[in-house]
């Protein structure tokens, strides 16, 4: 899960992080109320989760609460590269010396975290890796064994930070650390890290990645979910549990068992649809290994729900959960969802006892369900009664 | 032969006396798996009936190794634990760890991993896996014993479900080793170390890799079939339809930008020689033709 800049501005004041003074408004009025508490000059920046806000016109100085207001009556409702503007943070102003940059991520290639610095910040970190790599300091670490003093020291000292600010920079680097780890982040950003005119180092920017595997043990992540960006399909999932991301532009419904499989499917569904004037998927969803007859009826349920569906193809292997229980399952959820059901669904089983699944969906007749014996034919079929 | 796994592997279950553990030991032993014992901290000293079988619990896996001479583990215990159940294994050198748990903490896997490099005893297999199997011999995690028989095709693949397609797919063929290395961002063993270990492996002929969307483990992979591999080896990738920046799944499948595509995965591995399908179907069509069949 990404965080808003505010989202992250808060989460590093939770952890001593230096941050500057600022607050987050959904309204002109909001924002007027957050600058007079804040005083004097403050920014007024568009929360999107999307970089070049600033070049859009999303990021304003305001000399004052009354400007604060105005500005953010132009920047609310703004559209930032297909990302709605919504909440505007206002930020306290500060004279800016100096600008920085440090990150701490997961290095999934390496299978190992890493850290990154630069004397060179402010600017697209990925420009700086590509034309001046000697101006970015990459430091791998293991999560045993984290980030101490001395070794924050050492990674300064390696990414050339001026002397006089390299132990309070430090200091960020390790604040940033316990950041990272006590709140499972797969990523922590400061771009800028700035040092002001009074010689403070302060975080003026920040990204914040988070894992969702551990929100069993991070009660107060579930309050950070942006619930205006989900799709109400996948809203929906979620509340049944489900793993569902919606599609553009698909007309077929894909309900399948495993990850691997379920994005196969999509694929081999695009491909099918090529011959019948472009039908695509309209989903992922994956039910899991075991799929009962309710999680079926739920699946369905949601992607019936899904306007832009004409066709539905259900792409189950049976492993565990054997073809005959899946089929079972298909004929309860089409009975518990009676007259709800009412677009063609093709049905392709294939693994441990697909002979006695196909038979039971034969003998069940149901007027929507037609049967294939390959993927390939499947959703080949799929994609042609979407066209239909 | 066959890699990693093989008839003579003795294998205790982490997480043996929860529900998920008891339905796949069972599974395990039906299939004729050696298993030993159960580790559950807490539970030591019971002897649990499974299906006629005897098998002793211990609290912790140094304990097992001593009392059973187990060189394998898999894990069943739920995400919160599986930390700990993983470092107890690693503790006690136990040679290889296969962790079938879903929805572990990256932190703790990159804690895990990290932890085994440093001990340079243990080998991690997942998590979030279905686990391996040599079939007629071993069969450790969840794959369903019952979709093929012994071949000389080997298999290595981070989905699950597609695991079980290909085998069933090439289920007169048969099998060497089918490994699922599972889709999450930290996994033990990669793509790399079972092809080197098929290559390796006398009775392994040819190789089937599934990859998906994420990461850059393919490229990798692609990058040593070119240096090291010589057995042929046939390819397929999913995630071609799948858009930026929504998680497909397994928590490592999501494409960030103009990283982690299918495309660029399908374009590396081609370079490299490897015929790549374009459904799984054709992926073993392909498998077919190199094996003359």
């Amino acid at each position: 899960m990404d965080l808003f800049e505010y989202q992250a501005r808060d989460l590093f004041e939770k952890h001593g992080v230096p941050v500057l003074a600022g607050a987050v408004a959904t309204t002109d009025d909001e924002a007027f109320k957050a600058a007079s508490a804040i005083g004097g000059k403050v920014v007024v920046k568009a929360q999107v989760k999307v970089g070049g806000r600033g070049k859009a016109g999303g990021v304003k100085l305001a000399v004052d609460a009354e400007d604060a207001k105005e500005k953010a009556g132009v920047i609310l409702g703004m559209d930032i590269k297909g990302h709605t503007v919504h909440q505007v943070m206002i930020a306290q102003a500060a004279p800016i010396v100096d600008e920085y940059y440090m990150s701490i991520l997961l290095d999934r290639s390496n299978r190992t975290f890493l850290v990154m610095a630069s004397v060179a910040g402010g600017m697209d970190i990925e420009e700086v890796a590509r034309t001046a790599p000697e101006k970015l300091a990459k430091v791998p670490f293991t999560a045993v064994d984290g980030i101490s003093q001395a070794k924050a020291k050492e990674i300064i000292a390696q990414a050339k930070f001026p002397s006089d600010i390299a132990d309070q920079v430090a200091d960020v680097l390790v604040k940033l650390w316990e950041t990272f780890q006590s709140e499972d982040a797969t990523l922590v950003e400061v771009n800028p890290l700035v040092k002001t005119e009074d010689g403070r180092i302060i975080a003026l920017d920040g990204k914040v990645t988070l894992d969702e595997n551990a929100e069993f043990r991070q009660p107060g992540h579930a309050a950070l979910v942006d619930h205006a960006a989900a799709n109400a399909l996948e809203a929906a999932a979620k509340e049944k549990g489900l793993n569902y991301v919606k599609l553009d532009n698909g007309q077929v419904g894909i309900i399948g068992n495993g990850a691997g499989l379920v994005m196969s499917t999509l694929d081999v569904v695009a491909y099918a649809g090529e011959k019948f004037g472009g039908m695509r998927p309209a989903n992922f969803l994956d039910i899991g290994g075991g799929a009962s007859a309710q999680v079926m009826a739920d699946g369905l349920s949601i992607i019936l729900g899904d306007p832009d569906v004409k066709s539905v193809f259900v792409n189950v292997f049976g492993g565990i959960t054997a073809c005959d229980a899946v089929a079972n399952g298909i004929v309860q959820a089409l009975e518990l969802l009676g007259a709800k059901a009412t677009k063609p669904i093709v049905v392709r089983l294939d693994g441990n006892n697909v002979l006695e699944g196909r038979a039971i969906l034969t003998a069940a007749n149901h007027s929507l369900v037609e049967q294939a014996e390959t993927m390939d034919g499947a959703a080949s079929r799929a994609a042609e009664l979407a066209a239909k | 032969m066959s890699i990693f796994i093989n008839s003579s592997s003795k294998v205790i279950v982490q997480g043996m006396t929860g529900s998920e553990g008891t339905k796949h030991t069972r599974r395990m032993l039906a299939s004729g798996t050696k298993v030993v014992g159960g580790v559950t901290p807490g539970k030591g000293g019971q002897i649990v009936d499974i299906d006629g079988h005897q098998l002793p619990v211990f609290n912790t896996v140094a304990e097992a190794i001593a009392a059973t001479a187990a060189n394998v583990s898999v894990v069943f215990v739920p995400p919160k634990f599986a930390k700990a159940a993983v470092i107890d294994a690693i503790d006690a050198k136990m040679p290889l760890v296969v962790v079938i748990t879903e929805g572990i903490p990256v932190h703790d896997s990159a804690y895990f991993y990290a932890y085994s490099l440093q001990k340079g005893n243990t080998q991690i297999i997942g998590p979030n896996c279905p686990g391996l199997i040599s079939p007629d011999q071993s069969n450790v995690g969840i794959i369903p014993a019952n979709i093929t028989k012994r071949g000389p095709i080997g298999l290595v693949s981070k989905s699950g479900t597609l695991t079980y397609q290909m085998m069933y797919e090439l289920r007169d063929i048969g099998f060497s080793t089918a490994v699922g290395i599972g889709g999450d961002p930290v996994i033990g063993t990669t793509h790399i170390d079972c092809l080197k270990a098929f290559q390796d492996d006398p009775d392994t002929t040819a190789i089937v890799m599934i990859g998906e969307i994420g990461g850059d483990a393919e490229e990798r992979a692609a990058a040593f079939i070119a240096d090291y591999v010589t057995k042929p080896v046939v390819g397929y990738v999913a995630g071609f339809t799948a858009p930026e920046g929504k998680t497909m799944g397994h928590a490592g499948a999501i494409v960030s930008g103009s990283s982690g595509t299918a495309q660029a995965k399908k374009d590396a591995l081609e370079a490299a020689g490897v015929k790549v399908g374009q459904t799984p179907s054709e992926t073993a069509r392909l498998m077919r033709a190199i094996l003359g069949l």
